[in-house]
């Protein structure tokens, strides 16, 4: 069975309709790029897993249960109370385009908030594991330091370890380097490698076509609202079936 | 003032609620009592209550004071709470919510604690106002600093004296209240945790300087 698994997935922002009836698996380990020009609903769909944004219709699993609703006995879709819905994204990773590093908060105190307030974990425990993380994303050196005091890189390495210390079952990436200055992009992206070689369920919005060529499983390409395409990266990148994929790619590429 | 900031918090969580019904009410809150002077609203308490209830509610002056001022003081303090809210990126919110966290944590450990450093510095300048309001509550017969040098500079007739007695009060406590308060911006970190440095840097001197003028002028 798919760790995700999005069914006939329908959302609308007023009368705009965003994503019209999507339908995607994603299996356990894999990786999953998500491409398309802006405003064809990748990033919606991205928040929808989580329940960052809620969904008209359809449904969305991961690891077999709902994120943010119940079914009701009379087969329709209830949202869920605010603590069950908590419980389900505590343990599916987010990583933003802007960081959002709590501000008042040390790099590992950043780490540190979730597993202690969220899951329990005493301070001592939950800070010899931040700082393992941190180690992890290359960060030992910065582990006292407040994120204005981090480059953009650093500020999104210190996220990603942040999204780790829950042991999320899936990590989702929405356009993790798209406010990063260029010479900063790499670092990131070697985080976001070495957290795929491990095994990571990694669901990742992105426009780096480098990264999705070489590390995708598989490349997923929405237009207005659908999928337009999807097969793995050599297919996707070399041969792709799609008109309309291949006009994107020849604007990107 | 522990009124004033309970009901601040109150109402500007309710401000920001996603139930139309408890947003009405903290407008109609804030439209009556930011709408009509303090000085009616204190009146209003003392005299006006007892007369509606035929004096089955009738205030001590001291207790009608206290209310009338804090309710008053909370209207304002909601819109100082729900300006500092709104000043924390809606990011913070949805990192929180995306780590599990309840909405109530979420606000209460990395929300509030960031809106703090906004909401002090209007803080300080709502609680000297106040203080300095309790001059009002001579209208209510409170024995305040106020009304005391009333009744002796209308026995003795040496007003320059008596006001500026009265004055001097005045400026030792308002000065205690902007020293907790220069204490408490320090304490949550003006230094360390400045995302726009220089503009928080302004804001504080602009502050700074009000107060200066104000309890100066007064």
């Amino acid at each position: 069975m798919a760790l995700v698994e999005i069914r006939d997935v329908r959302k609308r922002f007023g009368i705009h309709e965003v994503l019209k009836g999507v339908s995607l698996d994603v299996k356990k380990g894999e990786v999953v790029c998500l491409l398309g020009p802006s405003g064809s609903g990748k990033t919606t769909l991205l928040r929808c897993i989580n329940h960052l944004e809620a969904i008209e219709t359809g449904t969305i699993r991961v690891d077999g249960e709902l994120v943010g609703y119940r079914l009701a006995a009379n087969g329709k879709l209830r949202e869920e109370r605010d603590r069950v819905i908590a419980a389900r994204r505590a343990h599916i990773g987010m990583v933003f385009q802007r960081f959002n590093l709590f501000a008042h908060l040390s790099a590992l105190d950043n780490v540190c908030e979730a597993p202690v307030q969220v899951l329990g974990r005493s301070r001592a425990v939950a800070r010899e594991r931040g700082n393992q993380l941190l180690a992890q994303v290359g960060l030992s050196a910065k582990v006292d330091a407040f994120p204005h005091q981090l480059s953009g890189g650093q500020q999104q390495r210190v996220a990603i370890a942040r999204a780790l210390a829950m042991d999320p079952k899936l990590m989702l990436f929405d356009e993790p380097t798209s406010a990063l200055d260029p010479e900063l992009v790499g670092e990131v992206l070697e985080t976001m490698k070495s957290l795929a070689a491990g095994g990571m369920t990694m669901i990742v919005v992105t426009h780096e076509t480098g990264f999705a060529r070489e590390v995708a499983h598989r490349v997923v390409m929405l237009d207005d609202g659908a999928i337009v395409e999807e097969a793995p990266p050599a297919k996707f990148f070399n041969a792709p079936e799609q008109p309309r994929t291949r006009a994107f790619l020849s604007k990107i590429l | 003032m522990a009124i004033g900031i309970a009901l601040g918090l109150l109402g500007a969580l309710g401000a920001l609620s996603r139930l139309p019904v408890v947003r009405l009410v903290v407008n109609a809150y804030l439209w009556v009592f930011r709408g009509t002077p303090v000085i009616v609203q204190i009146v209003f308490w003392y005299d006006a209550t007892a007369e509606l209830t035929n004096n089955r509610i009738n205030l001590p002056a001291l207790l009608a004071g206290v209310i009338a001022l804090g309710v008053n003081e909370g209207a304002y303090m909601t819109e100082i709470v729900r300006a500092g809210l709104l000043s924390v990126d809606r990011g913070q919110l949805e990192a929180a919510r995306s780590l599990g966290m309840t909405y109530p944590l979420a606000m209460r450990r990395i929300v509030i604690p960031q809106a703090i450093r906004i909401i002090l510095p209007p803080t300080g300048n709502q609680f000297i106002g106040m203080l300095k309001a309790t001059s009002l509550l001579f209208t209510i017969a409170v024995p305040e600093i106020y009304a005391t040098g009333v009744n002796l500079y209308s026995t003795n007739f040496r007003y320059f004296e008596v006001l500026s007695v009265v004055s001097i009060w005045y400026l030792m406590l308002t000065s205690v209240l902007t020293f907790v308060q220069r204490r408490l911006e320090r304490r949550f970190g003006y230094d360390r945790m400045t995302a726009g440095g220089s503009g928080d840097g302004m804001l504080r001197r602009v502050f700074g300087f009000s107060f200066g003028t104000t309890s100066g002028a007064r």
